[in-house]
């Protein structure tokens, strides 16, 4: 059984990404995770200068779901050289970057190339940071600057991660395939919001966050599906995968690899947990290699 | 997962408070809790006691602390936890439990279970929390003040040293300032004893998820907070450098 994959022309020895946004704040953090068997890791999304993020609580686990809203801390493009250091040292790293304008993005793309990264992915999805993220990437006029700007100043691939907090996610999905993109990652987080009854306040310092887990799954698999049937391009899954029967209906939506994040929670043998279900599931169903599944629900 | 506890107790001296509530978790010495109301950031915080009715107890230091000091009987916490990984007890008999400054209320649970125990902090009235919990405490106890206002004249080390060379343990369980730990640490490897020690980082979501309190490639929240000797040995910024909250790698000076 095949486990290799690859996204564009980014190959990976199975296709268990980590997310963006878990344990990968410090060099160590993400080289621990390769260590568990994730096939690349995806950094923090990083920015300009230092930022210390949302106050506290910004975090909250429940049985279906997180909801956070760290507010994309990060110790700045300069400082995090070394975070990289470490942990291209130890395998594939793709860097993701915010930033609020097209040619920001491509400063923090080229840095990221500059330090060994594999590929870029452009955060254009978070949905509690206010000028980031989902703000500058719902408009599919501007999502086709940044990725054009930042095409031309990198020549590694570049990987667009697209939110569902809207109604043209096709839209912006052709978008990113015009501008030359290399491969739409699907889905960020969905805005939400947490009560305490009991203060009769939210929860989050920042109010709201994003939901992520088991409970956005069938979100993200719709959207993989839709873009799938939209785009050419390599579509990288990820949205509340703890099994590898969650990743198969990724890759079944027509996803080449998928990322996993929340589900580190339970623990960091996630990774090899996934690709040993998968290898078992393909063997026993007939599929000779990873690439045979993807987007097999559409037919 | 947050439950919302009502606080049915409180104590207070000098700038320590502690605060009691009814929560019925299960929770091992050493493991902590995500604390939050409104007007506060949450912060993280050892249980002070772990049987049905659960304790923290805290140093006022800056402006969360400050609002949770506030907190009266009746008032209500949001409580997250109980997360990481608390302190083993392998051999009750050959345990010693050692605590500094605030770094003693973790390490309450233990003492009330009946564990020989050293407490050491600055000053007498820096003690004065904790002396009631000794009284009843039922192992052996042991206190140092670096004043010699109260008890044996010197730092949680220098205790340990006096204490060891009238008794015999196998295994030091501490938490205190890092300094403290860091040097107690490498007394215990010098002298081949071994020890758990709980340790602090910047943290945010408590739970394993968000990075921001690794030391190495260890995360504080969820590997440990209770760490042992060894994977201490093993990390090169225990005792040297923190992250702060931008994540940005700090050393201490």
């Amino acid at each position: 059984m095949d486990l290799r994959t690859s996204v564009g022309s980014l190959a990976l020895d199975n296709p268990c990404i980590l997310a963006s946004g878990i344990m990968d704040e410090t060099g160590e953090g993400m080289a621990r995770v390769l260590r568990a068997g994730a096939a690349a890791v995806v950094s923090k999304s990083v920015g300009t200068g230092p930022n210390p993020g949302h106050a506290n609580p910004n975090f909250i686990e429940e049985e279906a779901f997180c909801l956070n809203a760290m507010g994309l801390p990060n110790p700045g493009i300069k400082v995090y050289a070394e975070e990289m250091r470490t942990a291209v040292a130890c395998g594939s790293v793709i860097g993701s970057v915010y930033a609020s304008s097209p040619e920001e993005f491509a400063e923090l793309a080229g840095c990221m190339e500059d330090y060994g990264a594999c590929a870029v992915e452009l955060n254009l999805s978070c949905p509690h940071a206010a000028g980031y993220g989902m703000e500058v990437g719902t408009d599919p006029h501007m999502v086709k600057r940044i990725v054009s700007v930042v095409k031309d100043a990198v020549s590694i691939p570049v990987w667009a991660k697209l939110t569902p907090n809207t109604h043209i996610l096709k839209d912006i999905g052709k978008a990113v395939e015009e501008a030359g993109g290399d491969a739409i990652v699907a889905i960020n987080t969905l805005r939400a919001m947490k009560i305490i009854p009991e203060f009769g306040r939210p929860f989050l310092s920042n109010r709201f966050g994003g939901l992520s887990g088991s409970a956005i799954r069938p979100v993200g698999v719709r959207a993989v599906y839709d873009l799938y049937s939209t785009v050419t391009i390599p579509i990288v899954g990820v949205g509340g995968i703890c099994s590898h029967r969650d990743a198969l209906e990724y890759i079944m939506a027509g996803a080449s690899a998928v990322q996993i994040g929340t589900a580190v929670l339970k623990g960091l043998d996630v990774f090899s947990k996934v690709n040993e279900g998968l290898r078992d599931f393909m063997r026993e169903y007939g599929y000779p290699s990873v690439k045979d599944m993807v987007g097999v629900a559409h037919e | 997962m947050n439950d919302v506890v009502t606080v049915t107790g409180k104590s207070r001296s000098g700038d320590i408070c502690s605060l009691s509530f009814d929560w019925d978790r299960t929770v091992e010495p050493g493991q902590f809790v995500m604390v939050w109301a409104p007007g506060m950031e949450e912060i993280p915080l050892s249980l002070s006691s772990v049987g049905d009715v659960k304790s923290i107890t805290f140093r006022i230091i800056g402006k969360d602390t400050e609002a949770l000091g506030t907190k009266e009987t009746g008032d209500r916490l949001s409580i997250r936890g109980p997360y990481g990984r608390g302190y083993k007890v392998n051999d009750r008999k050959r345990t010693l439990v050692v605590g500094g400054g605030i770094g003693i209320a973790p390490v309450l649970p233990m003492m009330a279970d009946g564990l020989d125990t050293a407490l050491a902090a600055r000053s007498a009235g820096e003690l004065d929390f904790a002396l009631p919990a000794a009284d009843k405490a039922t192992g052996k106890t042991w206190i140092s003040t670096d004043d010699g206002s109260m008890g044996f004249c010197g730092n949680a080390v220098q205790l340990v040293k006096e204490i060891l060379k009238e008794r015999e343990y196998d295994e030091i369980l501490a938490c205190g300032p890092e300094i403290m730990l860091f040097f107690l640490h490498k007394f215990c490897v010098e002298n081949g004893i071994k020890c758990q020690m709980s340790l602090e980082r910047y943290m945010k979501c408590g739970c394993g998820i968000c990075g921001s309190c690794m030391i190495d490639d260890k995360r504080v929240c969820a590997d440990g907070p209770v760490f042992t000797c060894g994977e201490i040995s093993g990390m090169k910024d225990f005792g040297h450098a923190n992250r702060d909250p931008c994540g940005t790698r700090v050393l201490f000076r």
